[in-house]
C-alpha cells in the first residue's frame, strides 16, 4: 500500500445511463443498424444454385479450403484477396477518417451497433435513463429482479444468436443450426458460438464504452489522421457561452433577447447532450478521446434548440478550422493520397477477382536429388506439378512441355488426366534430356497444360528450369 | 456541477511522495475491470491445477481429476490415462476428421491393384505424401531423403537402373524380403596385371576406351572360368537380376565412382578397388516392421521416383 492510504489504486467505473434521443443522426444510425443486422443475420440462410458445391450463398469451407461468395469460389491460393480486402478496408478507414473523423466508430463499428441494440433492450425492459437510475437505486424486490433478469436474459439471447450466426457462415446453415441445437454439431461450432456469445454479452452489455476508451486500438490510431480540417462533433463555444457563460432558463433569462442583453449564451445547460452520450462525456468540454462521433448530442441539442425556436447548430459537425471562422478544405494532398491508394487497391482487387484463372498450375522442382544420371547417359530432373481446376466442370487435360529440344516427358500412367470440378491434384513429372557435352547450369523451359474438350479455357503454361550437372561423363 | 467534475477529471493525482524536493510520482489508477480480470486469471489457474497435471510432487506429479483420455494404443488395446498431450495426439491420429479421411484413402489403396493406383492421380498424390513420411522414417537413413543413395554404399532409387528389378511387383518383393547383395573379392584370385586388365575390360563395356590389348586380355578373364565374372554379370555384361548383379554396360555406377573420377586412370583405380575387395550389401526385410499397406505405398513411391519399369 502507499503511504497515503486513502488513495485509490483502482478506479471503479462511473456508470453511464445513456438517455434515448430522436433526430436526424439517430435515424441514420437506426437505418445503418437495420441494414447491417439484416445482412449479418440473414446472409447465411440465403440459398444459391451451384453446379458443384453447397447451395449456400456465402460459406467459408475451412476443411475443403474453399470460400463461396455468391457466384465466386475463392480457393486457398486466392487468400491474398483477403489481404487486398483488408487493405481496402484500412485505406477506406484512413480516407474517411481524415475527412469526416470517427465515422466508423460512431455509425458502423459492431461495438456501437451491438451497444445500441443492448441499450434498446435495456430501455424496453427497464425504461429510459431516469427509470433505470431509479431502478438501480431501489432496494432489491420482485420488480427489480424481474426487470434486471429479463434484461440480461434478452441480452444473452441476442448474444447467442449473434454467436450462432457467425458460426453458420462456416457450414451449411440450416443443417448446422439444427445440429447445434440437438447437440450433434462439431466441437469448434460450440466453442465459437459460446465464445462469441460471451464476448458479445460482456462487451455490449457490461463493458460498453470502456471497450472504446481502454481497449480499442482503432480509436487511438484514428486520432493520428485528424487535422484541423477533419469533421468533428463540436460545441459552438462562442454561441453557447456568450460573454458571461451559459445559464439555465430562468424567469429573467427566458427570451433570446434577454439573454443577449446580459451576455449569456444560447446554452441553457439542460444537460441533455451529456445524458444521451454513450461514452458519458460532456461535448462542451471540447474534443475528447472518448468521443466516438456518434452525433447523438447533436440530435439532443437540436431538439432543445427547435423547442426554443433558436436555430439549430449549437452542437454540430464542424472542424477546428471552421470553428475558428475559417474555411476548411477537404481536398488536400493527404486526402488525395488516401483516395488514390484506395481507388488503386479497389481496382487491383476487382481486376484480380474478375481475372481468376479457370485452370491453374504451379511447378515445384524436386531438389533432392536435383538431377539423376540415367543408364543411357541422359539426365533426369523431376517436378511436382500442382494443377487446380477452378471451373464447375470436369476437365480432361494433356500435360506437355516445350523448350528443351529432344527431351522426354514422363508422367507415368497418368496419360489421360481427368480433373474433377473445383478439384486440385499434384502429379509427378520426370523430364529426361540428352546430356551430351552441355555446360553446367540451368535451362528454362515450360510445362503446358492443354484442356482437351473445352477449348475456350485455353492452354496454360508455367516456367521451370532443367538442371545440368557439369563435368564429363 | 459540470465544471467541477471536468476539473477533477483533467487533473492527475500524485502519490504524495516528493523526492529531491520536487520529484513526484503520478498515480494513474487502473480500471477496476482490469483488476477483476487479474483475479479471474488467478481463479483460472487454480481450476487448471485441479483438472490438469500441474505440480511436481516427490518424483511424480499431480495428475488432475475428472480429465482422462481414452485411446487405442499401437497394440490395439484401449487405454485410459490422465490428460496429456501425447495421448491427445494419439487419439487425434485415430479419431480426428483428418485421420478418418486419410484412413479412407488408405483403405482405397489397400483394396486397389497397382495398375489402378498408378493410373489415378488422386491416389498417386496421396501415396506420394503419405509414403514420403514412411520413406523418411525408414528408408532415408541409407537411401537419402529423395532416394538419391550414396555411391559405393547404397543404391540410387531415383535413376532407371534396378539391380533387383523395377516393376512394382519386384520392388514390393525387395522391400518386403530385403536383399543380400554379394560379389566375391578377387584380390587373391587375380594378380596385379589381371586386375588391371579386367578393370579395363569392364570400363570398355560402357563406352570408355582404355588400351585395346588390355581390354582383350581382360575379356578372356571375364568370360572364362579364370575370373568367372560372366556367371553373374552375364556374357554381355548386362547383369542378372536374380543375383542383383549390376549392368556394367550402362552409364550408372553404384559402387565404383567412375562418373566422379576425372581421368581414365582414376576410373580404372575405382573399378579395381571394387574387383579386388568385392561387395557385400544388405538391405533388411521390412515385412514384419511395416504393414502391407505401408509397403504398398512405399512401392508406389519408389516406383515413381525414377519412373519405374
Amino acid at each position: 500500500m502507499t503511504e497515503s492510504g486513502e488513495q485509490a489504486l483502482y478506479q471503479s467505473r462511473v456508470r453511464i445511463y445513456p438517455r434515448s434521443v430522436k433526430g436526424r443522426f439517430r435515424n441514420i444510425k437506426w437505418a445503418i443498424l437495420g441494414l447491417a443486422y439484416g445482412v449479418y443475420f440473414l446472409l447465411p440462410w440465403l440459398r444459391w444454385e451451384r453446379n458443384v458445391g453447397p447451395d449456400q450463398a456465402v460459406l467459408f469451407d475451412i476443411v475443403q479450403r474453399k470460400f463461396y461468395l455468391f457466384g465466386l469460389v475463392a480457393h486457398a491460393q486466392d487468400l491474398f484477396w483477403l489481404a487486398g480486402f483488408l487493405m481496402i478496408a484500412a485505406l477506406l478507414l484512413f480516407f474517411v477518417t481524415s475527412i469526416a473523423g470517427r465515422v466508423f466508430c460512431g455509425y458502423f463499428c459492431f461495438q456501437t451497433l451491438w451497444t445500441d441494440l443492448y441499450l434498446l433492450i435495456e430501455r424496453l425492459v427497464q425504461g429510459d435513463r431516469v427509470a433505470r437510475i431509479r431502478l438501480d437505486k431501489s432496494p432489491l424486490g420482485a420488480n427489480k429482479l424481474l426487470r434486471k433478469a429479463g434484461t440480461h436474459l434478452l441480452w444473452l439471447l441476442a448474444a447467442f444468436w449473434t454467436g450462432l450466426t457467425f458460426t453458420l457462415y462456416w457450414g451449411n446453415a440450416p443443417e448446422l443450426a439444427l445440429q447445434w441445437l440437438t447437440g450433434s454439431a462439431p466441437f469448434p461450432a460450440y466453442a465459437t458460438t459460446l465464445f462469441l456469445t460471451a464476448t458479445t454479452y460482456v462487451m455490449a452489455g457490461l463493458a460498453r464504452e470502456q471497450v472504446c476508451t481502454y481497449m480499442c486500438p482503432y480509436a487511438r490510431f484514428q486520432s493520428v489522421m485528424f487535422d484541423a480540417d477533419t469533421r468533428i462533433v463540436a460545441y459552438d463555444v462562442a454561441r453557447g457561452e456568450g460573454a458571461a457563460g451559459r445559464h439555465k432558463v430562468t424567469r429573467n433569462l427566458k427570451s433570446h433577447q434577454q439573454r443577449e442583453q446580459q451576455g449569456i449564451g444560447d446554452c441553457i445547460d439542460c444537460g441533455y447532450c451529456v445524458q444521451v452520450c454513450p461514452t458519458g462525456i460532456d461535448i462542451r468540454d471540447g474534443l475528447q478521446v472518448q468521443c466516438i462521433s456518434c452525433a447523438l448530442c447533436i440530435d439532443a441539442c437540436d431538439a432543445i434548440m427547435d423547442s426554443l425556436g433558436w436555430g439549430r447548430g449549437l452542437i454540430s459537425y464542424t472542424s477546428e478550422r471552421q470553428a475558428r471562422g475559417q474555411i476548411s478544405r477537404i481536398w488536400k494532398p493527404k486526402t488525395f493520397a488516401y483516395g488514390a491508394m484506395l481507388v488503386a487497391a479497389i481496382a487491383a482487387l476487382v481486376w484480380s477477382v474478375s481475372h481468376q484463372a479457370p485452370l491453374e498450375m504451379s511447378v515445384v522442382q524436386v531438389r533432392q536429388p536435383l538431377f539423376v544420371r540415367l543408364s543411357d547417359g541422359r539426365i533426369q530432373n523431376s517436378y511436382e506439378l500442382h494443377l487446380a481446376n477452378k471451373t464447375d466442370q470436369p476437365l480432361q487435360l494433356a500435360v506437355m512441355m516445350r523448350g528443351l529440344a529432344g527431351a522426354e516427358l514422363d508422367i507415368g500412367e497418368l496419360t489421360s488426366l481427368r480433373l474433377a470440378p473445383q478439384h486440385s491434384v499434384r502429379i509427378m513429372a520426370r523430364v529426361r534430356w540428352e546430356y551430351g557435352h552441355r555446360t553446367k547450369g540451368s535451362r528454362s523451359f515450360h510445362f503446358d497444360i492443354v484442356p482437351q474438350q473445352r477449348q475456350e479455357i485455353g492452354m496454360i503454361s508455367a516456367p521451370a528450369t532443367f538442371f545440368i550437372p557439369g563435368g564429363e561423363q | 456541477m459540470n465544471e467541477a467534475k471536468s476539473k477533477t477529471q483533467g487533473a492527475v493525482q500524485t502519490t504524495g511522495h516528493a523526492w529531491d524536493g520536487d520529484l513526484q510520482e503520478f498515480n494513474n489508477p487502473l480500471p477496476n475491470w482490469w483488476l477483476w480480470a487479474f483475479y479471474a486469471s488467478v481463479l483460472f489457474a487454480l481450476v487448471y491445477w485441479v483438472l490438469y497435471p500441474a505440480w511436481p510432487v516427490a518424483g511424480t506429479f499431480t495428475k488432475g481429476i475428472l480429465n482422462t483420455i481414452t485411446f487405442v494404443d499401437s497394440d490395439g488395446n484401449e487405454k485410459t490415462t490422465h490428460w496429456n498431450t501425447r495421448a491427445l495426439l494419439l487419439k487425434d491420429l485415430q479419431e480426428s476428421s483428418e485421420a478418418v479421411r486419410s484412413q479412407e484413402y488408405l483403405d482405397r489403396i489397400a483394396a486397389a491393384s497397382y495398375t489402378d493406383i498408378l493410373a489415378d492421380a488422386d491416389m498417386m498424390a496421396f501415396a506420394r505424401s503419405m509414403a514420403n513420411g514412411i520413406f523418411g522414417d525408414n528408408c532415408a537413413p541409407c537411401h537419402g531423403a529423395g532416394g538419391g543413395g550414396v555411391i559405393g554404399l547404397f543404391p540410387n532409387l531415383a535413376d532407371d537402373a534396378w539391380l533387383w528389378g523395377g516393376t512394382v511387383e519386384e520392388i514390393e518383393t525387395t522391400i518386403s524380403n530385403g536383399h543380400y547383395g554379394f560379389m566375391p573379392a578377387f584380390e587373391e584370385t587375380f594378380n596385379a596385371q589381371q586386375l588391371d586388365d579386367v578393370a579395363d575390360y569392364v570400363l570398355s563395356l560402357s563406352g570408355q576406351q582404355p588400351d585395346a590389348d588390355a581390354v582383350a586380355r581382360g575379356k578372356d578373364i571375364f568370360q572364362s572360368s579364370v575370373g568367372g565374372c560372366y556367371y553373374c554379370h552375364t556374357a554381355a555384361g548386362t547383369g542378372l537380376r536374380s543375383q542383383g548383379a549390376a549392368n556394367l554396360t550402362d552409364q550408372i555406377w553404384t559402387i565404383a565412382d567412375v562418373t566422379g573420377a576425372a581421368s581414365l586412370r582414376d576410373k580404372q583405380a575405382a573399378v579395381k578397388r571394387v574387383i579386388a575387395n568385392g561387395v557385400e550389401r544388405n538391405m533388411p526385410r521390412w515385412s514384419g516392421r511395416l504393414t502391407p499397406t505401408q509397403i504398398k505405398l512405399l512401392t508406389v513411391y519408389v516406383h515413381e521416383l525414377g519412373g519405374g519399369q
